[in-house]
């Protein structure tokens, strides 16, 4: 099963520069047309599933606006 | 589906403690705030915030005292290495870097950065070379490319009558004060993680007294090329590189050994 991901932009930085998008191998990100944020950009924004977490949008992002978290592979899970 | 654990996620990426939290004046897209970032990650990962004096110079370059939670000056136009150099000689201990746009470290600034390597001074420079004067409207710089059109160049820089670009690395790489001289890009995800493993390598060769170090960074400059991030990031690719290859252009033997 890939290793499963989420990233979290922080809205206040992000410029809708879209080199995230564009470097992203999931091609998971897009910009929000839907909302700007208070300088006025659309932000960018995870709008599929299958993320992984790789953090390639982190180290491209020129604002340090992208937060990525991956999910523990080996973390014991409980059948509900 | 029950998680017996809370702690399911490790965080991969998050903002380094020395950035602070101020919104940035860059461009969309500008390079600048990576290189921002990296010097940020890197002095984190060394653990010397508190020992590092940065120098500010003049030009796009300026804010990052707004940027990097640590020690600053400004230092006037082009005179950093100067001023680092004063600092460095007065606080040893102290780990003490300028960061240089081209207008500023390649044109006004010459003299002071030649002489700074040429005596070995011990400070790390990190130069951003993004072709043209970024703050003040785009126009041409001692490194503009032959051809490359500019608010003070509209015709294409003509080297006739206005001369040939600058390849600061390789003129620097021949001076025996310099110990660390190396061009990188930060138009890729792999470039930017060979850039930041250059920032670390420049700080190291500090830390050990080994003398002057430069990394050269390719940066672009989205609003005065006129051109999307996207395109700028190809125009570097397609452009820059061929012209000022990356590369390292002078290592310290004695820095052979470090692993990073």
């Amino acid at each position: 099963m890939p290793l499963k991901g989420r990233i979290v932009v922080t809205e206040k930085y992000c410029k809708g520069c879209e080199l995230c998008i564009s470097s992203c191998p999931q091609e998971v990100l897009a910009l929000a047309n839907d909302r700007i944020t208070a300088k006025g950009y659309h932000p960018a924004t995870m709008v599929a599933d299958g993320c992984t977490g790789c953090g390639i949008c982190s180290v491209i992002c020129p604002e340090a606006a992208i937060t990525v978290y991956r999910e523990k592979t080996g973390v014991n899970r409980i059948p509900a | 589906m029950v998680l017996e654990n809370c702690e399911i996620e490790t965080t991969v990426f998050e903002r380094p403690d020395s950035l602070t939290g101020t919104t940035s004046h860059y461009c969309p897209g500008c390079t600048h705030g990576i290189a921002n970032r990296l010097i940020a990650e890197v002095i984190d990962e060394m653990g010397m915030r508190e020992k590092t004096i940065g120098v500010a110079s003049v030009g796009c370059s300026v804010f990052i005292y707004n940027y990097l939670n640590m020690d600053f000056v400004q230092a006037p136009h082009g005179r950093a290495p100067a001023m680092a150099t004063g600092i460095k000689r007065v606080l040893p201990d102290r780990m003490v870097f300028t960061y240089q746009g081209d207008g500023d470290l390649a044109s006004i600034g010459m003299a002071e950065i030649v002489h700074a390597a040429a005596r070995g001074e011990n400070i790390s420079v990190f130069f951003l070379n993004n072709t043209n004067y970024g703050m003040t409207g785009g126009q041409m710089a001692p490194t503009s490319m032959p051809g490359q059109k500019t608010t003070s160049s509209q015709t294409g820089r003509d080297v006739e009558t206005q001369g040939f670009p600058i390849r600061v690395s390789e003129m620097f790489s021949k001076l025996d004060g310099a110990s660390y001289i190396v061009r990188r890009s930060l138009h890729d995800p792999k470039h930017i993680r060979m850039a930041k493993k250059a920032i670390r390598m420049a700080f190291e060769t500090q830390v050990r007294g080994l003398g002057f170090s430069m990394v050269e960074l390719l940066s672009i400059c989205p609003t005065n090329w006129g051109i999307s991030p996207l395109n700028s990031i190809k125009w570097l690719e397609e452009k820059m590189i061929p012209y000022y290859p990356l590369g390292d252009y002078k290592i310290h033997p004695a820095l052979a050994e470090i692993k990073l």
